[in-house]
């Protein structure tokens, strides 16, 4: 059957079948199993007031386990057995095999790198999108744009940035942008400003914003009368004060190696296969396209501030720069972690990006297309399942929390 | 506002220029896509496309009339013609600079100079509106002479890449079936799950019964259960009970994934209807079919709206899903996206086919996105877990 008319026939027969199932279940139960009728009227109500809620719910419940819960279970029990072997049960073979093989590591290592940088510039520039944009009167127009690359597919962005980043020999025109800017730039004093002073001070920056998130979180440690909380608390900032401790030692280091690294002026560079840096290369895809959500989002929560603590401020004699750090940047917090957390879980499924620009080559692999590759390349379905349980494990303390303040918020 | 924030102009002009400058910086990747779309591939092989909107210098590979155009002049074979005017030439408004007629040097004369060549068996000259006199002493071959031109070519925009990817091109360049398989997959794959999750959405935020809360943290935490979980055992389940690779299994599959994010979004949303309308309802005698019918279902009608735009959007935009439960090995129900990755592979060098490409895929999303955006920014806004 030609797809078209299969498609138009689904829909009827789907949206059809969907509205029949619920308005004669309901007819059946209301007139024949539970007839509002005789002498039972009342109890018969009650009961068919009873089912009725698991009527409207059967379809979905049906769907969300099938497609959803069931696969959890599954993918844990094909991660311990081996396909070559009937599916014989191995135990933790699967994951053996998996730690031992560098490209497992290679692209948790890619995983890692992306969960910092993706989340964090995505929302740094969101957040700064929505401050500047608040009160001009273009204001709308500009959100829109920056909103727009939201409506692209990873895979359209792909093209995009492959175009951004194209390489041609040294004696022809470059036609990718990024190359264009590269070849004006010839070791002199543009070069140093550009490529040496403006990426140390960068990396000063991110250092100290990180220093003092961790001094933060080392506060009620060294300070007398204050207390860091619980146990969960405790483990939370240590495990903070860790990363952030590693964070400031790897950008004093690489401060060091912005300075003594001779940049390769005037040749064209194929950016995508610089290893380690095309990382990099690659998120900026999705910094592009999470921007906006970030910034619809957070611009929202800017405008529900309450006037009177802004205004207060002002009076207090506060700078537009201590209003934004010190009066709306704690107020919206909570939406900020929110955001953060959404575009997280966003970055753990990042596949079709790697999978359209390097395929992972170049050590820019990553977990999820490390799992299609083992699933649908390799055929080694094991392994491919013991993947997909690391971003499962990956992802759940993200679904903890959620389902920990959607009960709190429903109470 | 702004006089009691003190705001000095400076500042303000400060901000100005730096969301201009964002927005550039924002909208400079698709502004290249799209132009590039416009370009030949000479054009977009010879000049980057920021230079589009400017006359550029290229060459250009044409060729003088064959044997059929020549003349007989005392001997020599002539042919003349105009190389700018001519098919395959760049068009009036072009300027030639310099030509030749061999590829290791393309810009050995000047226009109006008399170039011989072949040992001077041959003679070309080139005038300035792109006429041109070309003399041989044997006779020319069927296909003439190959002239390299180096012309500045004004601006100028093409819709033959349009024409080849949507009607003419051949094989992977043609994407017209591949956007109808998209179309396919996504229309039922939108509406099928809004009808199911409408129906749950309404139980859980209206209905009294043990286990609600319960149910409604489950979809709190099926919301963010990545999808690379369910691919196996589904493929295997759908293989197993002969629905295979085809249309049916990735609407299944869409339908099931995008339903937490409906429920989750219409419950949020009928949770925040009026309580009044709905006991007042009850009490006139309304059942609840009737009340989900003919009352929540209109009032809910923009969190309905959010949620068929980002499951539009979602579904559209899909390669995982379709290349794992839709594309088989035949690759007839290949969608959009996986064409385009398909094309990456074969014709990475080839822009004008992969940007118009891409452009054709996008500009769907692009229209829906600008056309609704205010249902997308509300969706968003509800269904961010608070």
């Amino acid at each position: 059957m030609n797809p078209a008319l299969l498609g138009l026939v689904t829909i009827i027969v789907g949206v059809g079948g969907c509205l029949g199932y619920f308005y004669f279940s309901n007819l059946i139960l209301d007139k024949f199993i539970f007839p509002a009728r005789g002498p039972n009227a009342g109890v018969n109500i009650n009961r068919a007031n009873q089912v009725r809620p698991w009527l409207f719910l059967f379809p979905a419940i049906f769907a969300l386990g099938l497609y959803l819960a069931y696969p959890v279970f599954e993918t844990l029990r094909l991660s311990m057995t081996d396909r070559t072997q009937n599916d014989a049960f191995v135990g933790l073979a699967n994951y053996q095999q998996m730690f031992g093989e560098s490209k497992f590591w290679e692209a948790m290592r890619n995983n890692m790198l992306w969960l910092i940088v993706v989340p964090a510039a995505s929302t740094a520039f969101g957040l700064l999108v929505a401050q500047l944009t608040d009160r001009i009167s273009w204001g709308a127009a500009a959100k829109s744009l920056i909103f727009m690359p939201m409506a692209i597919s990873f895979v359209g962005a792909s093209v995009i940035f492959k175009l951004i980043y194209d390489t041609r020999p040294e004696d022809q025109n470059q036609i990718g942008i990024l190359n264009a800017i590269w070849l004006q730039f010839d070791g002199g004093a543009g070069s140093v400003i550009f490529l040496k002073a403006l990426p140390l001070l960068m990396v000063l920056g991110f250092g100290a914003i990180v220093a003092y998130v961790g001094y933060l979180l080392l506060k009620p440690f060294i300070t007398a009368g204050e207390k860091p909380g619980g146990p969960g608390f405790i483990a939370v900032r240590v495990v903070g004060i860790a990363v952030a401790a590693w964070l400031v030692i790897t950008s004093i280091g690489s401060l060091f190696g912005i300075i003594a690294t001779d940049l390769p002026y005037g040749e064209p560079q194929t950016w995508l296969t610089i290893p380690f840096y095309n990382n990099f290369f690659l998120m900026v895809v999705l910094i592009w396209i999470q921007t906006g959500f970030a910034m619809v989002i957070l611009s929202a929560a800017l405008r529900g501030i309450p006037e009177e603590t802004i205004e207060a401020a002002v009076i207090d004699g506060a700078n537009p720069f201590q209003i934004f750090f010190k009066i709306k940047v704690p107020q919206i917090m909570p939406t900020i972690v929110v955001v953060w957390t959404t575009i997280t879980l966003t970055v753990l499924k990042v596949f079709d990006i790697v999978f359209a620009m390097t395929n992972g080559q170049w050590e820019t692999q990553v977990l999820a297309n490390y799992m299609f590759d083992k699933l649908f390349r390799a055929n080694d379905w094991g392994v491919g399942s013991a993947s997909a349980i690391i971003i499962m494990l990956l992802v759940s303390p993200i679904l903890v929390w959620n389902v920990y303040n959607a009960r709190k918020e429903m109470r | 506002m702004d006089n009691i924030a003190g705001t000095k102009s400076g500042l303000n002009w400060a901000v100005h220029i730096s969301v201009v400058f964002l927005v550039l910086l924002w909208v400079f990747p698709t502004l290249g896509l799209l132009v590039s779309s416009f370009r030949t591939t000479d054009q977009i092989s010879s000049s980057g496309w920021w230079k589009a909107m400017f006359p550029t210098e290229q060459t250009i590979q044409v060729r003088t009339g064959g044997a059929a155009a020549a003349v007989q002049d005392g001997g020599l074979y002539v042919v003349e013609g105009n190389l700018l005017t001519d098919e395959g030439g760049p068009g009036t408004g072009s300027t030639p600079i310099s030509f030749g007629v061999s590829s290791r040097a393309i810009g050995a004369y000047q226009i109006g100079e008399m170039a011989e060549f072949s040992d001077g068996e041959e003679t070309l000259i080139i005038e300035e509106d792109g006429a041109y006199r070309y003399t041989s002493v044997e006779e020319p071959g069927r296909r003439g002479q190959r002239v390299f031109l180096t012309a500045v070519t004004p601006a100028q925009a093409t819709l033959d890449n349009y024409k080849t990817i949507l009607f003419s091109g051949s094989g992977q360049d043609n994407m017209a079936k591949a956007f109808f398989n998209t179309l396919t997959v996504t229309i039922p794959a939108t509406i099928i799950p809004i009808v199911i999750a409408a129906f749950a959405a309404y139980a859980l935020a209206w209905m009294d019964f043990p286990g609600r809360a319960l149910l409604i943290a489950l979809v709190v935490a099926l919301l963010v259960v990545p999808l690379q979980l369910a691919l196996i055992p589904l493929l295997r389940l759908h293989l197993g009970i002969g629905i295979g690779k085809g249309y049916l299994g990735v609407w299944l599959a869409h339908t099931a994934f995008g339903l937490p994010l409906a429920i989750y979004l219409l419950r949020n949303y009928m949770v925040g209807l009026p309580r009044d309308i709905i006991e007042n309802a009850k009490v006139d005698g309304a059942t609840d079919f009737q009340i989900f019918t003919k009352i929540i279902l209109p009032l809910s009608f923009p969190a309905l709206a959010s949620f068929a735009i980002f499951q539009f959007l979602w579904t559209w935009n899909d390669l995982l899903v379709a290349k794992v439960f839709l594309i088989d090995a035949t690759g007839s129900t290949t969608v959009m996206t996986n064409q385009i990755v398909e094309l990456l592979g074969t014709r990475g060098g080839n822009w004008e086919i992969l940007a118009t490409a891409a452009f054709v895929s996008i500009s769907v999303p692009l229209v829906v996105f600008f056309a609704m955006q205010r249902y997308l920014v509300r969706g968003l806004l509800a269904g961010s877990v608070k």
